[in-house]
């Protein structure tokens, strides 16, 4: 009995978390119909801006994590700038880093790296323009794994691939319950990440900018055509789902240590969660994210710790031959 | 004075597809006019490319909007200055409810005073979308939603309506019903830019009509000359006079000019 109450505990708090990851990439897919790769590295950008309020600027624990979601925010609207329909900046963006990056690696000084890469952005935005103007989903995909692949270089850059500490908001003791005893990090995990989705619930259901972005999830033409600001929800939209990204990230922290591959695993996990709810349901996102939790901790516990790897594709694959579209997603039809 | 005025737009797909050529038009303060046509005569172009949802369209000359040029400015400042768009097929978000809808209709404007009269108004004339302000826009019927694209539209305040094919998919009764909503929108002096294929229903609220015809404009005037110009008669109306004339074998060539 009491184990069974710490397997639930924590499976609550790793369901919480992974919840919270799908229902970032969920609602990016839902409203810009962009599969986000870079998601996890929003999430990143949040705890290593926390790790350096905290460690370096000295600022309080609660202040530190607040600025650091803003943080997350604001680089998933800066990168929603860049991959908004028309990318027509973002492809030359890309190319610029890659040969900067390129001529780095060849040994190049920093700075002549960096002017070879502004020059040739600015060549290419000049000559490549036509081709590249409406990117495809796929094209805005293979973007936002390049903008991964830049993030984690970045990250590796400036803050090191070591691994840090980021301690815990809560003390790091446990309470007795019943007989078993439960961490008060994982019941202030599950508590975030409960009101974590009421906001989430506020901003869409009740607020002007959250109607607009179901709008736009809809039917994005008649959306245009009624004057939606198009971009400005896209930027509203992005940085929500980078905050939900960084909350996440800052939630999981505490439990283990801060580097660069934090978030390899729970954003992967996130996906399974999007996918186990259907890709365009955000209460599938959550059901999704709390089933996974929960089954890898009953699985981890009770069957075989080795099986619990495996789980989370084992149960994608079921759910994808009994329900298609997922628990509670709707099959998407669209005009051709 | 003229609240909408086209000057020879050439507008298509691509590039490359030329679907408008040269089309000229305008629409004068609460004016209703119609924009007949068959499939494929470029209609529905034409009130996209109005709207600027086509990129980088028109290719060629100028859409004026109340005195301002708007053939490169994007949709949403489009929308903003007073043009109101009902689409083809009626545009449902079929996950928003009624009430969502219409505030969403009203997304751009500032006065809360007025939206909420406005509201109060709008469930006045479709009593049906004021018995049930929750229900989801994809549960409803056809009619229902085209009331709600309408009243959706209203909700904005236009100066000018567009609406495309607003009789699409609805009985004949339900047509009546929504010719005559836009015929009263019409009279509190919102101007109209209507766009059908039922031509009958079209005439009989229109001021104003344009044939367009493979992208062009091959024929125009009031709504009287055009219900007795024997081509319109012929092809839009169905009304056919040589008919009953059984020595002619050949169909009878359409000259327009």
């Amino acid at each position: 009995m009491s184990q069974l109450i710490q397997v639930i505990a924590s499976g609550l708090a790793i369901g919480s978390i992974y919840a919270l990851i799908a229902l970032g990439i969920v609602l990016l897919y839902r409203t810009t119909s962009i599969l986000n790769f870079a998601h996890g590295e929003f999430g990143l950008f949040g705890t290593f801006m926390a790790f350096t309020f905290f460690n370096s600027l000295k600022l309080p624990y609660p202040l530190s994590f607040l600025l650091s979601l803003l943080a997350a925010a604001l680089l998933g609207g800066i990168i929603s700038i860049l991959l908004v329909k028309p990318a027509r900046a973002s492809f030359n963006i890309g190319l610029a880093i890659l040969l900067a990056a390129l001529a780095y690696g060849l040994g190049v000084n920093l700075i002549i790296s960096a002017a070879i890469g502004i020059a040739i952005a600015v060549v290419s935005y000049i000559f490549l323009e036509q081709p590249n103007r409406n990117p495809s989903e796929l094209g805005l995909l293979i973007l936002t794994l390049g903008v991964n692949l830049f993030l984690q270089g970045f990250y590796s850059l400036s803050f090191g691939s070591d691994n840090k500490i980021l301690p815990s908001i809560v003390s790091n003791t446990s309470i007795k319950f019943a007989g078993a005893s439960v961490s008060l990090g994982s019941i202030f995990t599950s508590l975030m990440g409960l009101v974590i989705m009421l906001l989430l619930w506020l901003l869409l259901n009740h607020s002007k900018i959250g109607l607009a972005m179901r709008a736009l999830a809809q039917r994005e033409d008649v959306a245009k055509a009624m004057g939606i600001p198009v971009r400005l929800v896209s930027f509203a939209t992005w940085a929500t789902s980078a905050a939900l990204a960084g909350a996440a990230a800052l939630l999981l922290a505490p439990s283990t240590l801060l580097s660069p591959s934090l978030l390899l695993d729970p954003v992967s996990k996130g996906f399974v969660a999007a996918v186990i709810g259907g890709m365009n349901s955000l209460p599938g996102a959550i059901v999704g994210g709390y089933i996974l939790g929960l089954l890898e901790l009953f699985v981890g516990v009770y069957i075989s710790n080795e099986l619990k790897a495996s789980l989370a594709f084992i149960i994608v694959i079921l759910v994808l031959i009994l329900k298609p579209h997922g628990l509670l997603g709707k099959p998407e039809i669209k005009r051709v | 004075m003229n609240i909408l005025e086209l000057n020879a737009v050439e507008s298509g797909y691509h590039k490359r597809l030329n679907v408008l050529k040269a089309v000229s038009l305008k629409v004068e303060q609460g004016q209703c006019v119609a924009i007949l046509g068959s499939n494929g005569a470029g209609k529905s172009t034409l009130l996209k490319t109005i709207m600027g949802l086509i990129d980088d369209e028109p290719r060629k000359g100028e859409i004026i909007a109340f005195g301002k040029a708007i053939q490169n400015k994007s949709t949403e400042e489009i929308a903003r200055s007073g043009i109101a768009y009902v689409v083809e097929g009626r545009g449902m978000f079929p996950e928003l409810t009624v009430f969502e809808s219409l505030q969403l209709g009203a997304f751009h404007r500032k006065d809360k005073a007025g939206i909420k009269n406005d509201l109060d108004k709008i469930y006045e004339v479709f009593p049906r979308l004021a018995e049930r302000p929750k229900q989801l826009c994809g549960t409803m019927s056809g009619g229902e939603q085209q009331m709600l694209a309408i009243a959706r539209a209203m909700m904005s305040a236009p100066k000018l309506m567009m609406l495309d094919e607003p009789s699409l998919g609805l009985a004949p009764l339900l047509v009546q019903d929504i010719f005559q909503t836009i015929k009263s929108i019409n009279s509190s002096g919102t101007g109209v830019l209507l766009v059908e294929q039922n031509a009958t229903q079209a005439l009989k609220i229109a001021d104003y009509g344009y044939v367009l015809e493979s992208g062009r404009i091959v024929l125009e005037g009031t709504a009287q000359e055009l219900r007795e110009n024997e081509n319109v008669r012929e092809l839009y109306l169905g009304v056919s006079e040589a008919k009953t004339d059984k020595r002619i074998f050949v169909k009878r060539q359409r000259r327009w000019n």
